[in-house]
Order: structure tokens, then C-alpha cells, then sequence
């Protein structure tokens, strides 16, 4: 019965999911002549190679249009692992290390591991420092390298990660994103504002502010991940 | 019917899978008892959601909205790129999905440690 109700559920959700849907014509062109903008899409697209010069322009609206924005996406971020960890909070004895896996790891993983952690890192670091030139940014580089923190965890069973240090990272990582804005709000009299010269497009260095508000997402990203990883897999046997 | 509409079977495809998507998210949340399906489900929920956007936002033969040196010119001739709004919103919305699993999860795991069972038909005093 109980299941019949659930179908019969389902069936409703999805019949006015696919009629709202039929009427959105896949790959219709909505934005419109880009010289005169009408959609906000358009206007994103027409704007940004002028104004700020940066050639990924997901990352113009995501930082710089947006950028208020991510602030918040960032503060529930450390919100989300703050959260985590103080609802698997268990108080630890002195100097107690719980191993991340129970089974020691065979020598060629450990050993792969260890060859292929460094790339990893480099990896990630270049998806963040090009993220306003290439698909990619602060978050996915950030992601990236919190696999291979991963990586050494589920490998090797003494790998610990010094909790003050991913603190430390965390907390500048945000407050150099803050006092930019803030930079933005003394100089240019609006929050965020990009204060510094957005140079050529497809140089590294240019966008302003962008390049740097996404290396610091980046720092930021990495360790509030690494952070969950390392809470999820210490998790303490009673 | 002389051609095959590419893009009415695209379509199909594309809308068809997200929707599906959502239905199979929503059906496991409704009938699954194990708090980790329930909770797998609602991951599935946020992907169908997604890849619904980002179709919302195709645009036919359009590239990814990222200029090269040579795109500048040719956004003036009219080349299309996709729409970069809902695209944007999906890297917030993947992110915000991070931090509802990872919440989520760490609630269960208190919720096994305290009851032993991570079923929610096993789990009767509602005491904490």
C-alpha cells in the first residue's frame, strides 16, 4: 500500500517535471545578440573580456560578479566541517593516534602513493592558480587536492595530518579573501570591488583581484576537505 | 519526416536522465530504511538537479563559455557560447551538495553509535 502511494508519488512528480520541461526547448538559442544584451547570460558574456579581461568567464561571475556570493558558499563550507566535527567530536587520550585503515597497505601502493602524491598537488595547485583561464578554479583545484591527502590516508596507516596547521591555512586563506573585499570597499567604495589593474586577456596575471580571491578558495577548499577526510576516517571504534 | 531531429532525441536523452535522476533520488529517500541509502539518495537527488541545469543552458552548437584569443573576434560574428549562469550556480550548488552529505553522514554515524542500528524501522525510542 505504502508503496503504491510512493509510485503513484512519483508518477505526479515526474508527469509535471516533464511538461514544465517539454516547453524548454533543448539547445534553443535564449541569450540573444550579444551586442545587445537582454539575458543576464548575455550580458555576463558581453561584459567580461572588456571589464575584466579574464578569459574563463564562469570565474568572472563566480568571483568578481558574484563574489559576495562566495563568501558564502565558503563560510558554509567551513560551516559544513566545523559541523562535522563537533558532532563526531570524541575526546582522544594523550598522545592516542587512531589509524585512518585497519589493514596495513600493500608495498606497491604505498610506494605509487608516494610517487604519485606530489603530482597531485601540483595538479591541483595549477587548476586553481589558472583558474580564470582554463575550466577550473579555486574549488575543483582545492578538491583535487584533498584526493590525494586522501591518497596517503587510505595508504599508509600512520599518516596524520596536523590539525593546527590545516587551521592555520584555513583561517588565512579566509581572511586574505575577506580583507580583499575589504581593500575593495576602502578604495573603490564597494565591497569586492576589483581595485587592480585587470592587464591583457589569457596573460596569467591578469582579471585584478580574481586571480588572487581563487588562489585563496583554493588554500581554503584543500584544507577544509582534507580536514573532513581526516575526521571521517579517524572515526574512533567504541 | 525526411531527417531525424538531433536535438528533439538529445532532448529526450538529457532531460529524460536528469528527470529520471530525480525520480530514483526521491524513490530511495521515501522507501529505502538504511540512513545511508537515504542519504545516497539525496546525492542522487542534487545530480539529477545539476544536469538539469546545465541542459537548461545548452545552447546547439554552442562552446564552453571561455575565450581564447581567437573567441574574442568571434563572439562579434555571432558564434554562440552556453549560457555561463546556470553553470556558475551548479559549482555553488555542488559544493553546498558537499556539505548537506557530509552533515548528513556524520549524523548517521552518531545515530549508529547511539542505537546500533542505522535502520530507521530498528531505531523505536525516539529518546536521544
Amino acid at each position: 500500500m505504502k508503496k503504491l502511494l510512493i509510485i503513484l508519488l512519483l508518477a505526479v512528480v515526474g508527469y509535471f517535471l516533464t511538461v514544465s520541461m517539454s516547453n524548454i526547448k533543448f539547445g534553443a538559442n535564449r541569450m540573444g545578440d550579444l551586442s545587445q544584451p537582454k539575458t543576464v547570460g548575455a550580458f555576463y558574456l558581453s561584459k567580461t573580456p572588456g571589464e575584466l579581461s579574464v578569459a574563463n568567464v564562469i570565474t568572472a561571475i563566480v568571483v568578481n560578479y558574484r563574489g559576495f556570493d562566495t563568501l558564502g558558499e565558503v563560510s558554509v563550507l567551513f560551516l559544513a566541517a566545523t559541523g562535522l566535527g563537533s558532532i563526531l567530536y570524541k575526546k582522544k587520550k594523550k598522545g592516542e593516534h587512531i589509524p585512518t585503515v585497519n589493514k596495513p597497505s600493500s608495498a606497491l601502493l604505498q610506494a605509487g602513493s608516494k610517487l604519485i602524491f606530489p603530482a597531485i598537488l601540483v595538479l591541483g595547485a595549477y587548476v586553481f592558480i589558472h583558474g580564470h583561464l582554463t575550466p577550473g578554479g579555486g574549488f575543483q583545484g582545492g578538491a583535487i587536492i584533498a584526493t590525494g591527502f586522501l591518497l596517503m590516508m587510505m595508504s599508509y596507516k600512520d599518516f596524520t595530518m596536523n590539525h593546527s596547521v590545516i587551521t592555520w591555512v584555513e583561517s588565512l586563506a579566509g581572511i586574505t579573501f575577506a580583507s580583499i573585499g575589504l581593500i575593495g570597499l576602502i578604495v573603490d567604495h564597494s565591497f569586492l570591488e576589483n581595485f587592480l589593474p585587470i592587464g591583457y586577456i589569457n596573460d596569467l596575471i591578469s582579471g585584478g583581484i580574481i586571480p588572487l580571491i581563487y588562489v585563496a578558495v583554493g588554500f581554503k577548499v584543500a584544507a577544509e576537505l582534507s580536514g573532513v577526510l581526516d575526521t571521517l576516517l579517524s572515526i574512533k571504534e567504541k | 519526416m525526411d531527417t531525424i531531429d538531433y536535438y528533439q532525441i538529445m532532448s529526450i536523452g538529457v532531460y529524460g536522465s536528469a528527470i529520471g535522476l530525480i525520480l530514483i533520488g526521491l524513490y530511495a529517500v521515501l522507501m529505502k530504511k538504511h540512513l545511508t541509502k537515504i542519504v545516497i539518495g539525496l546525492s542522487i537527488i542534487d545530480a539529477g538537479i545539476n544536469l538539469l541545469f546545465i541542459a537548461i543552458g545548452y545552447i546547439s552548437n554552442g562552446t564552453a563559455p571561455i575565450y581564447s584569443s581567437q573567441g574574442i573576434d568571434l563572439v562579434k560574428t555571432g558564434t554562440p557560447m552556453v549560457d555561463p549562469v546556470p553553470q556558475a550556480l551548479v559549482l555553488t550548488a555542488i559544493v553546498i551538495g558537499f556539505g548537506v552529505t557530509a552533515v548528513a553522514l556524520s549524523l548517521v554515524i552518531r545515530l549508529y553509535r547511539h542505537h546500533n542500528t542505522a535502520r530507521i524501522d530498528q531505531i523505536k525510542s525516539l529518546k536521544w
